[in-house]
């Protein structure tokens, strides 16, 4: 292995790095919020709302990240969506793992047990007023590790962009492939920076878990 | 308006799932104060009857009054959303598993409904938690979670809870059945405590000889229908009906 090679290109790594944790943020929160509106449908007691949710997910589970991605970039402009490539990565992928969240959130409030918005009812409270009070805290609890599991996911997901030409780790490791012909040392030194990154968001997940567990 | 008479009114309710008819034509009047038990096999439609005095399960028929106002009134969706929450406040419940609100500790169980919906101040509340759980022999748990407690001390904390929105009525629904049998007897004294208190309840109850020694009356049920009614010792020692008899017998039976 190439040391001296991985200690002059890492500085650029670390540049893509953070372009890559760009990514992740972004796409996180806007699944975050796609999440929490698809499974707000999903449990909606309007029939069209629930049919709008079950199609959301369905479509976006049901076909290849790269292709909505592909859609998106190249098909966008095509229907009038003119986006540049980091733009059009935040929002494919956002909404792709929006897709995920939707059912990772919509499981985690009904298994939250019936008798516990019953006792809630029954003492007065609105539906509204249940859900906010006693469904939701405990909800929350139950998705801290699935989101977990869908963060780090979308996390090694971001990889996708690359081939849009965002220049995140994925990317840039390809392009000093290009000129270093050194595939071995670009994409060991891509994978580390990974996993530093997913191994500090996993300890936030354990973490939050823990602080917010039910005693 | 119909005028009413009884503190609570059952007049005429019905219910079925589709085909299955799980209450029929059932009527019963509970004066003020006073304590009736509802017996009967699983399934015979008991828990079903106290669900629906506030509402949980639906009545598809009939109608139910506390204290002169009906509680299943026929109210477009809106209205009648409000008009239920506020009914529900004076009908406090306990069921079978508890149902107390695992994240939140022993004193935000009994005070976060009287805060939310009364709007009473922090300090308040904290009076209103430590009266009720006094009540109940609970106070020294004030700041645990429910976690930590075993199912009587935990049923003694749903029933604290209840009684923290001052409720006119309570409902029990098998409130002893999911406790180990050392349990049962510390949740009974609270109940006869209540009981000596004048407290309206009704109890959906497996347990005969807790049913004699508090109520003033008992109902027995099977398949929808009130089968027989009276004072306990008449329902328990001279049962009119054949089904009443062999309920007491296998239910006899079974405890030994």
């Amino acid at each position: 292995m190439d040391i001296e090679l991985i200690l002059k290109v890492y500085p650029y790594f670390l540049k893509a790095a953070v372009i890559t944790v760009e990514l992740s943020v972004l796409t996180i929160v806007l699944g975050l919020i796609c999440g929490a509106l698809g499974a707000a449908s999903r449990l909606s007691r309007f029939a069209i709302l629930r049919f709008i949710g079950a199609a959301y997910v369905s479509f976006f589970r049901g076909t290849p990240a790269l292709i909505q991605l592909f859609l998106l970039y190249f098909g966008g402009p095509q229907i009038g969506i003119q986006l540049d490539a980091f733009q059009a990565g935040v929002i494919g992928l956002g909404v792709n793992i929006g897709a995920y969240m939707t059912e990772t959130m919509r499981g985690a409030i009904v298994a939250v047990d019936r008798g516990q918005t019953e006792a809630a009812r029954t003492l007065g409270l609105s539906k509204a007023q249940a859900f906010r009070k006693v469904t939701l805290p405990q909800a929350l609890r139950l998705m801290i590790r699935p989101l977990g599991v869908n963060i780090n996911a979308q996390i090694k997901g971001t990889a996708l962009v690359s081939a849009i030409s965002v220049v995140e780790l994925t990317y840039t490791a390809q392009r000093y492939i290009g000129s270093t012909y050194k595939p071995f040392e670009m994409f060991f030194l891509a994978g580390v920076l990974y996993l530093i990154i997913i191994t500090a968001v996993g300890k936030g997940v354990s973490f939050l878990d823990r602080k917010v567990r039910i005693q | 308006m119909t005028e009413t008479k009884s503190f609570v009114e059952i007049r005429h309710a019905q219910k079925s799932y589709g085909t299955l008819e799980v209450l029929k034509d059932i009527s019963l009047n509970v004066e003020r104060g006073q304590i009736v038990a509802i017996i009967g096999p699983s399934g015979s439609g008991k828990s079903t009857l106290l669900r629906a005095i506030n509402d949980l399960d639906p009545l598809t028929g009939g109608e139910v009054w506390l204290d002169g106002v009906q509680v299943n009134k026929n109210l477009p969706h809106n209205q009648y959303e409000k008009h239920i929450n506020q009914m529900r406040q004076d009908i406090g419940m306990v069921f079978q598993h508890f149902n107390l609100f695992p994240h939140l500790s022993v004193r935000d169980n009994v005070t976060m409904a009287p805060k939310l919906l009364k709007k009473i101040s922090d300090k308040e509340a904290d009076k209103l938690a430590e009266e009720q759980l006094d009540h109940v022999g609970m106070l020294e748990r004030i700041d645990y979670y429910p976690a930590q407690l075993s199912g009587g001390q935990k049923q003694r904390v749903a029933i604290a809870r209840a009684l923290a929105m001052k409720p006119k009525l309570m409902l029990f629904d098998e409130a002893t059945s999911a406790l180990d049998p050392e349990l049962v007897e510390e949740v009974n004294l609270v109940m006869k405590k209540l009981a000596q208190e004048h407290m309206t309840m009704i109890i959906v109850t497996h347990e005969m000889d807790f049913a004699a020694s508090v109520c003033d009356r008992v109902l027995f049920m099977d398949k929808g229908v009130v089968v027989e009614e009276g004072p306990p010792e008449q329902v328990f020692k001279n049962p009119t009906q054949e089904r009443t008899r062999n309920f007491l017998r296998k239910h006899l039976e079974g405890a030994k």
